[in-house]
């Protein structure tokens, strides 16, 4: 069924014709336009003008249905915000287990409705807070785990029956969420009420965030562990976070990034079917992770034709059933790569206008990035305005009374189908290269990703893409900078804690039971077998994250990347 | 750089100083006519010891990794090795972008391992001399093997492969033609094929059909040794340890049949062919240049200008060897 | 015929490229800012050497011997650039190879780089700053370094 009458689109195609020959040039008289070409982000070339003429094709049902309905473009829900803001989920975490605890409870009271938990790069990469390797950068991006016991202090008085918590873990993914389960199993709580997400994403740390371990056949294999295991065990946990946000945050336009995450997730999918699970088994626990980005409306673009694409994957490609095998449930991070260390307080605006988008994009949840990220993790001060600032989005502007608001616009459904065209290409691309872990072994999304990001830098240096306070507009003196109140970590008491903290563990704990543990995770994983139930296991005797990593990487190897530029 | 500073720098490195080193190769790269200088001093006459053994193949298949596995394996047995690892990047743009070492870095602190990446830096041919003269200072301070890596086909390449005592050719399944790719320049000469990347799907296919062409003898170097064909996994290590040993059994044949010695001797004849080469069109490019420069376009012209010129350039060349010599 | 030889001459003295390393130091795995750098100064006609992710000051030092390189560029955005880059110039000095100019990148707040600085860093670049300024500031440091070792 189509929307337009076709006689009132003929008058439309005269009456525009008429307008660009009588009214058009009398504009552009008085001035020229301020540039010859106007392109997206992604480099799409908008018009000035959108008309019907623009989706004169569409079919209402079948590119846009109404909300909570295939192929679900307007939404997952019929009611979406009118029921239930969206989940305002800051990441935090920094410093100690303690610190965190502290930040966290500080964000619930705030108004926050959903954990996210950083953590320090040591911990992201597996090794312990004692490791020659960590040195300077404990508690530093994020907080310091490498114990069963660091956990417990970091849900220190919060009940984690009644919060979920998102963990932004990738290889050390199956030992993070042993300690969750762990740490909320002495709470009382039972597994079936455990809820949270495990990022658990190898292959987008291949292409962009690089905090990878495994090489990528066995990272996969790892995550798909996690997964299986998770499906049958916890019925409200997300095992996987499909990510975009790193992606597009290491250069890739907002196409790349929404083909590569749902390319990502084609793999994840027939790595689980190969595995012997039913699609509607694991599909409705599938959640993806989005970058909401300074262009506005592509973003809401975007967002839109990955549920309509994602939709029509699994349905036409896996033959799910369930309808909420059908669902994109994301969560979306505003982009920290659109911060700038120029005039900080500026980026308080970009912030909002980025979480406007994801909102009218129809997020589940929402991160807003703090003002002084290009320097450090976010002081309370800077966190709070961040929170603050969904929440006037979500009480007082009315975005959030209305469902998919923006649908009907020609020039958003029209950016709609461009984008969701642009990405089927790469789509079918990664397809013809074996599938994304091919297409990740041979170096093709990397590739992509950096002349993105160079063609990127060098429209800004030529001045075509403008940025404020830092190629427009530039202040030179730095006072504003200087203005930023930044968060005090204390890094080296920290560290020595951690230590500290690391010595008496060892000391106090049952080291036969641990290297028992050790032993068997080993001889299971050399075996092929699922190394869940074993990594469980070792975490509640106490084995630190390190001594896990280690036997796992005895096993598996590790990575060295390819040079890509 | 003065007298007193190379030989000082020489001596230095033979005590296997790696700032040293480091300089002596930058010295040698800097220009022919100081490379040459360098060599004199630092060839001692009878045939050189180090083995060199010198990997090809296509991007991708997995060379730099394999480098860094067998490094491994040769460190074991206490062996110093040198890496030379030559990117032909563009020389259009006459800068180099060189990653090579990032799969080698592992073994950056390790006193006896010394890395070292070149590029061709719009050299003009002056790429094969620099890596070979390179061979001759590891060949000095002592060190047991120099892998060279390169990439790609061209004079340079081979140029490079000539003056190796081992030829290495990794390629890995799944590129196509796997045998046009072998008949192609630089992989028709090796001594040992390296089939990485095994575990792949058609591996064992591949592993069959090279080794039935190695077998009927189209491919590969001549000179009495059958070619041995070796599949493995880098990244796993599995077959890396009969590469290395297939390594050391063609070092053996060679020193039996004298091939050795005379590889040595190849080598430097090689290098001060590539210097006389470079010259001499080095010269004949700055003609050429100002041939343009000056516009002169009708062909008895240009012979002419060369003809009058041509004495200059080759008494200003006599100059220049006397002074080397 | 005078324009000849001075062509012929020119020849003689083309320059060798400037010789940069680039390194990530520190555990964090964002490249984009490095790889980004690295190509412009290739670009630039320069000859770069990419050491790869999670680098420790050892091995940057290490590196930059021997490639003998003229000058070190550090990307860090792991917030630990104070210890790892007095950690990196201390060893530059142990090896004797402190003339080797380096320089900083990444997410450093204001009130480190006098610090920085002080120990020894050339130049610290925030996020935003155009690359044509760092490719001015390289040649400049790396021009120094040069007529340093003439003298």
């Amino acid at each position: 069924m189509k929307l337009f009458n076709p006689e009132a689109l003929k008058e439309v195609e005269v009456q525009v014709k008429r307008w660009e020959e009588e009214t058009l040039p009398k504009s552009l008289e008085k001035f020229k336009e301020r540039m010859n070409k106007f392109t997206t982000l992604s480099g799409i070339e908008v018009k000035r003008l959108y008309t019907p003429l623009d989706i004169s094709d569409i079919k209402y049902f079948e590119k846009l249905g109404l909300p909570g309905e295939y192929p679900f473009t307007r939404g997952i829900h019929a009611t979406m915000y009118r029921g239930r803001i969206w989940t305002m989920r800051m990441f935090s975490g920094y410093g100690s287990p303690e610190d965190t605890n502290k930040r966290l409870k500080y964000l619930i009271a705030h108004g926050e409705t959903g954990l996210s938990l950083a953590f320090d790069y040591p911990t992201l990469i597996g090794i312990d807070a004692d490791d020659p390797l960590a040195h300077g950068e404990v508690g530093v991006c994020g907080v310091s785990v490498s114990s069963l016991k660091d956990m417990e202090s970091i849900y220190e008085e919060i009940d984690m029956g009644s919060v979920t918590t998102n963990m932004t873990i990738n290889p050390p993914a199956p030992i993070l969420l042993s300690m969750y389960i762990a740490t909320a199993e002495k709470q009382g709580v039972p597994y079936s009420k455990i809820g949270g997400t495990t990022q658990n994403d190898p292959l987008k740390e291949f292409i962009a965030q690089k905090s990878y371990v495994f090489p990528p056949e066995s990272a996969v294999k790892i995550s798909i562990d996690v997964i299986e295991w998770s499906i049958k065990n916890l019925p409200q946990w997300n095992p996987i976070s499909i990510s975009g946000y790193h992606i597009r945050e290491a250069g890739a336009t907002a196409v790349q990034e929404l083909a590569f995450t749902l390319a990502d997730g084609i793999e994840y999918v027939r790595q689980l079917i190969s595995r012997g699970l039913d699609v509607d088994d694991f599909a409705p626990r599938l959640s993806f992770f989005f970058d909401a980005h300074i262009n506005l409306f592509e973003e809401v673009a975007k967002f839109r034709a990955a549920r309509r694409m994602w939709a029509k994957i699994m349905k036409e490609w896996f033959n799910a059933k369930k309808e909420r095998s059908l669902w994109m449930r994301f969560h979306t991070q505003t982009a920290g790569v659109s911060l700038t260390a120029q005039q900080p307080f500026n980026n308080i605006v970009r912030t909002t206008i980025e979480a406007l988008a994801a909102v009218l994009g129809g997020t589940q949840s929402l991160h807003t990035n703090a003002l002084d990220e290009p320097f450090r993790v976010p002081s309370e001060f800077a966190a709070k305005i961040a929170l603050r600032t969904q929440q006037i989005i979500a009480y007082e502007t009315g975005v959030a009374d209305v469902v998919d608001p923006l649908a009907g616009s020609y020039y958003v459904e029209w950016l709609t189908n461009e984008i969701e065209e642009q990405a089927w290409r790469y789509i079918y691309k990664i397809e013809k290269l074996g599938g994304m872990l091919e297409a990740v072994k041979k170096g093709y999304p990397q590739r992509e990703v950096t002349e993105a990001s160079y063609r990127f830098q060098r429209e800004v240096e030529e001045c075509k893409r403008f940025i404020v306070g830092v190629n427009i507009f530039v202040e030179y003196g730095e006072e504003d900078i200087r203005n930023v109140p930044l968060l005090d970590i204390n890094q080296e008491e920290v560290e020595k804690k951690q230590i500290e903290k690391l010595r008496k563990l060892r000391s106090e704990r049952n080291s036969e039971a641990v290297s028992s543990s050790l032993a068997e995770l080993r001889r299971a994983a050399s075996k092929n077998e699922n190394i869940m139930p074993y990594v469980l296991e070792a975490v509640k005797k106490y084995a630190t994250l390190g001594e896990i990593m280690n036997s796992l990487k005895e096993v598996y190897g590790v990575w060295i990347e390819p040079p890509i530029f | 750089m003065s007298k007193d500073h190379l030989y000082e720098l020489i001596e230095k490195a033979k005590k296997n100083d790696k700032a040293s080193i480091g300089r002596l190769l930058t010295y040698l790269e800097s220009s022919p006519d100081n490379a040459i200088e360098l060599l004199k001093k630092i060839s001692v006459g009878e045939s050189g010891k180090v083995h060199v053994i010198g990997f090809t193949g296509i991007p991708g298949s997995g060379k730099s990794t394999l480098i860094s596995r067998l490094i491994h394996l040769y460190r074991r047995n206490n062996y110093r090795i040198a890496v030379i690892a030559i990117d032909p990047t563009s020389p259009l743009s006459k800068g180099a972008l060189l990653g090579d070492r990032i799969r080698m870095q592992e073994h950056t602190l390790d006193p006896n391992v010394f890395i070292r990446s070149v590029s061709t830096r719009g050299l003009k041919g002056g790429l094969s001399f620099a890596g070979i003269a390179m061979v001759e200072v590891f060949d000095y301070i002592g060190y047991d093997k120099v892998f060279i890596e390169t990439v790609g086909v061209g004079q340079a390449e081979i140029d490079i492969m000539n003056a190796v005592n081992t030829v290495v050719v990794v390629t890995m399944p799944g590129i196509g033609d796997e045998i046009q790719a072998l008949k192609a320049g630089v992989m028709e000469i090796g001594d040992i094929y390296a089939l990485n990347k095994y575990d792949k799907d058609e591996g064992e296919k591949t592993y069959e059909y090279l080794n039935f062409v190695l077998e009927s003898g189209e491919v590969g170097s001549s000179r009495g040794w059958k070619p041995k064909l070796i599949k493995l996994s880098a990244i796993t290590g599995f077959g890396v340890e009969e590469l290395k040993q297939a390594i050391e059994e063609h070092l053996s044949y060679v020193i039996a049949n004298g091939l050795f010695n005379s590889k040595v001797l190849l080598r430097r004849r090689l290098l001060a062919k590539l210097f006389i080469e470079k010259l001499v069109k080095d010269k004949l490019d700055e003609l050429f240049e100002v041939i343009e420069l000056m516009k002169i376009s009708k062909f008895e012209d240009q012979l002419a200008f060369f003809n009058e010129q041509l004495g200059k350039v080759l008494s200003n060349l006599d100059t220049r060897l006397k002074n080397l010599t | 015929m005078d324009r000849t030889s001075d062509l012929l001459n020119e020849r003689e003295n083309v320059a060798r490229p400037i010789k940069v390393l680039v390194a990530k130091l520190g555990l964090n795995g964002h490249d984009r800012g490095a790889k980004v750098v690295a190509r412009a100064l290739r670009d630039s006609g320069m000859e770069v050497i990419y050491t790869g992710v999670r680098q420790t000051p050892e091995q940057v030092v290490e590196t930059a011997i021997q490639e003998d390189v003229d000058v070190i560029g550090v990307s860090i955005l792991s917030g630990a650039h104070l210890s790892l880059m007095k950690k990196l110039i201390e060893i530059l000095k142990r090896r004797g190879v402190e003339d080797i100019p380096v320089f900083l990148g990444g997410t450093i707040p204001l009130p480190d780089i006098p610090e920085l600085e002080k120990i020894g860093v050339s130049k610290v670049f925030l996020p935003g700053t155009s690359l044509n300024e760092i490719i001015k500031h390289v040649r400049e440091i790396a021009l120094k370094k040069r007529m340093k070792i003439r003298e």
